[in-house]
């Protein structure tokens, strides 16, 4: 521990730049990533993601600004960035031809494994991530989930201290997804540093400790994914009744309690509103009681990233992203 | 299995934290070029070129050409040997640009090019694997050769000198073709140049006629062709009676392709 001031980030850039043509694919990115920590990068299609972690994994020159990846400069001292980081690309950085085993042991050998240390390695990673029967066929013949799996295993060989994953469930079905956020968890246990780039938002809010909202090749907002959906400021009351005839009457009360607007939802016995101010909701709660009006739920909760997202762009976040958003 | 012993499973993984030393160039290399056989295991039929070309090439040349040019098929066959030895691998280097023009485009190098080993060791150790390719050609044309009835005059070690100094080039002229496959943006226009280029340079040489038989300007080119001073030097071997003077000269050809065109390729290769 030197200067334990500079240590704790593991990735600082300022104004970092990168233009294609016209194309402003990054334009000023500005990231702190802590040690030890997950960090979202969330964004819709063409934000800016991919390019970003190309730059900081030495892969692509920036055209302006800086970057330090774990104190290393990414362009002065890019050998040593790549001596510590890791990276599991979009599309799967895995040789398609080779079985999993073959993989496994060619990318150990680069790494400077001799070779019977870096099939022991890749016996023990793939048991570890359930790829052990699977070791001898060949990628092209494995499942979206198995080459995710594989190519965070190829990732972790040797421990990276850092480890950057673009969009790493995209396209997995719901227990993929949930494996891999899995061992995403169990790595930062592990005490490696994870950025991962997700266009899904219930993706950043389960795991990222903090999130970097990036659209147009800007970071848009930054911060814990309660602080984003505080800053959107109001919360959404969710009201379900017994009778479905009652609602109307629920509607009238509601209203006049907490003097703002409510939706009637599409199923025919919810009603939702947005609230600024939260003691009107307790007061809610007794009028419904005093007008004799069943209710079965009553939940005030905090906006989804979706609406935060929403307001942040004034845009709804890419079709293809909400098609597969929990909520 | 079940989640809790596959998590204990991967928190033990990741408990290992060895930090093995740095891959020498020399092992990268080698690795590079066992990936390189991985894949010919998988896609035997990629041997198609070296297998099929050199017997295709050999017959139809020799039978073609041979009573036209020499008199008889045989006389010709001693003449033309060697030289269509040297069209069929240099040839053939082509398919090292093609497939890396295939190969870098996927996935697989993001990882390679991020990891911390010396960069050059993806393209020379599937080089090194071309060079095997390129010798079992060389290996098929001549057992092919001598069962027609060609007599190497210089013996094994003229053989042998001959396919040395023909990887060589080969080898030299491969990095041409690793530069080329990093500009070009489809296998199509790699194809189309690499053609462009090989096609003229391989037939206006003396690899099936003497350059004395044509007019004077295009004897000008041919004599200045480094395919012809390549297949002088092959022939010279193989005839036992080396022509040091074309040796030379293709040794100095060689080492300035690498020189040029090595850098150059790794340059483009960083940027990609």
């Amino acid at each position: 521990m030197k200067e334990p001031k500079q240590e704790q980030w593991a990735i600082e850039t300022t104004g970092l730049k990168k233009y294609f043509g016209n194309n402003r694919a990054v334009d000023g990115v500005e990231l702190k990533v802590k040690k030890g920590t997950i960090y979202g990068v969330l964004g819709p299609n063409g934000a800016g993601k991919t390019t970003t972690i190309r730059m900081l994994t030495t892969l692509l020159k920036p055209d302006g600004g800086s970057a330090k990846v774990l104190g290393y400069d990414i362009i002065d001292d890019a050998h040593q960035v790549r001596q510590r980081i890791s990276l599991t690309g979009q599309f799967a950085s895995l040789d398609e031809d080779l079985s999993g085993m073959e993989n496994m042991v060619m990318i150990g050998r680069l790494f400077g494994f001799s070779r019977r240390d870096a099939k022991k390695r890749a016996e023990e990673l793939l048991t570890a991530f359930d790829l052990f029967d699977a070791a001898k066929r060949q990628v092209k013949n494995y499942s979206g989930g198995m080459r995710r799996r594989l190519d965070i295993a190829a990732s972790i060989i040797v421990s990276p201290e850092l480890l950057f994953l673009d969009e790493p469930t995209t396209g997995l079905d719901p227990r993929s997804r949930n494996q891999v956020w899995d061992i995403i968890r169990l790595l930062v246990k592990a005490g490696t540093t994870v950025l991962l780039t997700t266009q899904y938002l219930d993706e950043a809010d389960q795991l990222a400790d903090r999130i970097a909202v990036i659209d147009h090749g800007k970071v848009i907002a930054e911060g814990t994914s309660g602080e984003l959906k505080a800053s959107i400021g109001t919360g959404k009351l969710h009201v379900r009744v017994l009778d479905p005839e009652m609602r109307g009457q629920a509607a009238e009360v509601l209203e006049q309690t907490i003097q703002t607007e409510v939706q009637l939802g599409t199923d025919p016995l919810v009603l939702t509103a947005q609230v600024s101010d939260t003691t009107l909701v307790s007061k809610a709660l007794l009028a419904f009681e005093d007008a004799n009006i069943p209710i079965t739920d009553f939940s005030l909760g905090q906006p989804s990233l979706d609406e935060v997202f929403l307001t942040l762009t004034g845009r709804p976040t890419d079709d293809q992203a909400t098609e597969e958003v929990a909520k | 299995m079940s989640n809790l012993t596959q998590s204990s499973a991967i928190e033990k993984a990741l408990s290992n934290q060895v930090r093995p030393k740095k891959a020498s160039p020399l092992s990268a290399c080698l690795t590079f070029s066992g990936r390189m056989l991985l894949k010919i295991k998988y896609v035997p039929e990629q041997l198609f070129d070296i297998t099929a070309f050199p017997v295709i090439y050999l017959l139809m040349f020799t039978y073609l050409f041979g009573g036209a040019i020499a008199g008889s098929t045989a006389a010709y066959l001693q003449f033309v040997l060697p030289g269509i030895l040297v069209l069929t691998v240099v040839m053939i280097t082509m398919y090292t640009g093609i497939e890396l023009n295939n190969d870098i485009k996927k996935g697989i190098f993001d990882r390679f090019r991020t990891l911390p080993i010396w960069n050059p060791a993806v393209l020379v150790g599937a080089l090194l694997v071309d060079l095997v390719r390129y010798l079992i050609a060389s290996t098929i044309m001549l057992v092919l050769g001598y069962t027609l009835g060609f007599r190497a005059d210089g013996g094994f070690s003229g053989l042998v000198l001959g396919i040395a100094i023909l990887l060589l080039f080969a080898f030299s002229v491969s990095w041409i073709w690793t530069t080329l496959s990093m500009i070009m943006r489809s296998e199509k226009s790699l194809l189309g140049v690499s053609m462009m280029i090989l096609f003229p340079t391989t037939f206006v040489s003396n690899v099936f006629v003497a350059p004395e038989t044509m007019p004077s300007w295009l004897e000008a080119f041919v004599e200045v062709n480094p395919i012809t001073l390549l297949v002088r030097a092959v022939r010279g071997f193989m005839e036992g009676a080396p022509d040091y003077q074309a040796v030379m000269w293709v040794c100095l050809i060689s080492l300035g392709l690498i020189i040029i065109f090595g850098p150059l390729t790794m340059y483009l290769y960083k940027r990609k």
